[in-house]
């Protein structure tokens, strides 16, 4: 891999990171978003949490696929109720990877 | 202090696993470390090694981070409420520190009023440095450590669900979730590269804000 891209790449990505994260705690000193930005932005995390799973878990190689030896799929089933039962972080991450690492053992 | 611990504990086997697909990425220890000084955004860092690996450009990484950690803005937006009268200093060091973790707990305590901008700077970095070595040392040892093993590539979409489940505070925000996935796949599947991620969350963003208005106009 190309060390200044990769450099250059993180650089850019910690600018995007940062200015996020400081530019509305400067400027809202003492003002709120208008509400409907407000409003717009608390569906994002979300959408982006939604969007960036789906597809990992849905497709194979491009495609649409449900089949039963996805072990992707299969362990976020338990993984999704053990994150809204017991609301823990590091419990849900255990119990997927733990899963996974079940569902290969059998399957392969 | 004492409150940081369940974010380091949640920390370190998902730093190390980060660690470990870096280090199978092919990326170098001192990536890693640069990367989780300056970005420390976990997500994030974990599109950004698999779109590294896979050859993606510069641009579609950095916008791709961009839209990720664009949620940041709306806790830095919440956080501000109570960071009144506080000076631009502490502001521009304390934002570095922002991720959904912290900001969860940092607020959930300042809501309960029990909590000051000190303590809250203390859980920040506590959970960076927990981050900054969980991830260096998941490269270091990750050489030893087979790909998938211990079911480590799930660690990402683990913590998704998670953050997801988080995010789900009513039964609309069901239907949101729904909206994105369903987005995103169809998105997927017909434009080729990494674009469903931006695509999809704000289209599904914009379609539920389109919905709540036009609910809330009709009753």
């Amino acid at each position: 891999m190309d060390e200044k891209l990769v450099f250059l790449t993180i650089c850019g990505m910690g600018a995007v990171t940062y200015l996020p994260r400081l530019l509305p705690m400067l400027l809202l000193s003492g003002r709120r978003l208008s509400p409907w930005i407000a409003r717009w932005l608390s569906f994002v995390p979300a959408t982006v949490l939604a969007a960036l799973l789906a597809p990992g878990l849905l497709c194979r190689d491009g495609e649409f696929t449900l089949q039963l030896d996805n072990v992707f799929l299969l362990a976020a089933i338990p993984t999704f109720l053990v994150a809204w039962r017991f609301k823990s972080f590091f419990g849900t991450v255990a119990t997927g990877m733990g899963l996974v690492a079940l569902g290969r053992f059998f399957f392969n | 202090m004492a409150a940081a611990w369940p974010i380091c504990l949640g920390y370190f086997p998902v730093g190390l696993a980060l660690g470990v697909l870096a280090n199978q990425a092919g990326l170098p220890w001192w990536a890693v470390a640069l990367m989780s000084i300056l970005v420390f955004a976990g997500s994030a860092q974990f599109i950004c090694v698999v779109l590294l690996a896979s050859g993606a450009t510069i641009w579609s990484i950095v916008t791709t981070t961009l839209v990720v950690n664009l949620r940041h803005a709306l806790m830095s937006s919440a956080l501000a409420i109570y960071l009144q009268k506080t000076n631009r200093w502490f502001l521009t060091f304390f934002a570095y520190g922002i991720t959904d973790e912290s900001f969860a707990l940092n607020m959930a305590r300042f809501c309960s009023g029990d909590w000051d901008r000190w303590r809250a700077l203390v859980v920040n970095q506590l959970a960076n440095a927990v981050w900054i070595f969980s991830t260096v040392l998941g490269t270091l040892v990750g050489q030893f450590i087979p790909k998938g093993a211990f079911g480590i590539d799930y660690a990402l979409p683990g913590m998704f669900i998670c953050l997801l489940v988080f995010q789900l505070q009513s039964r609309f925000f069901i239907l949101t979730g729904i909206l994105a996935a369903f987005i995103s796949i169809l998105w997927y599947l017909l434009i080729p590269g990494d674009s469903y991620i931006i695509g999809a969350s704000i289209s599904a963003a914009t379609l539920s804000f389109l919905i709540k208005r036009y609910v809330r106009r009709k009753q």
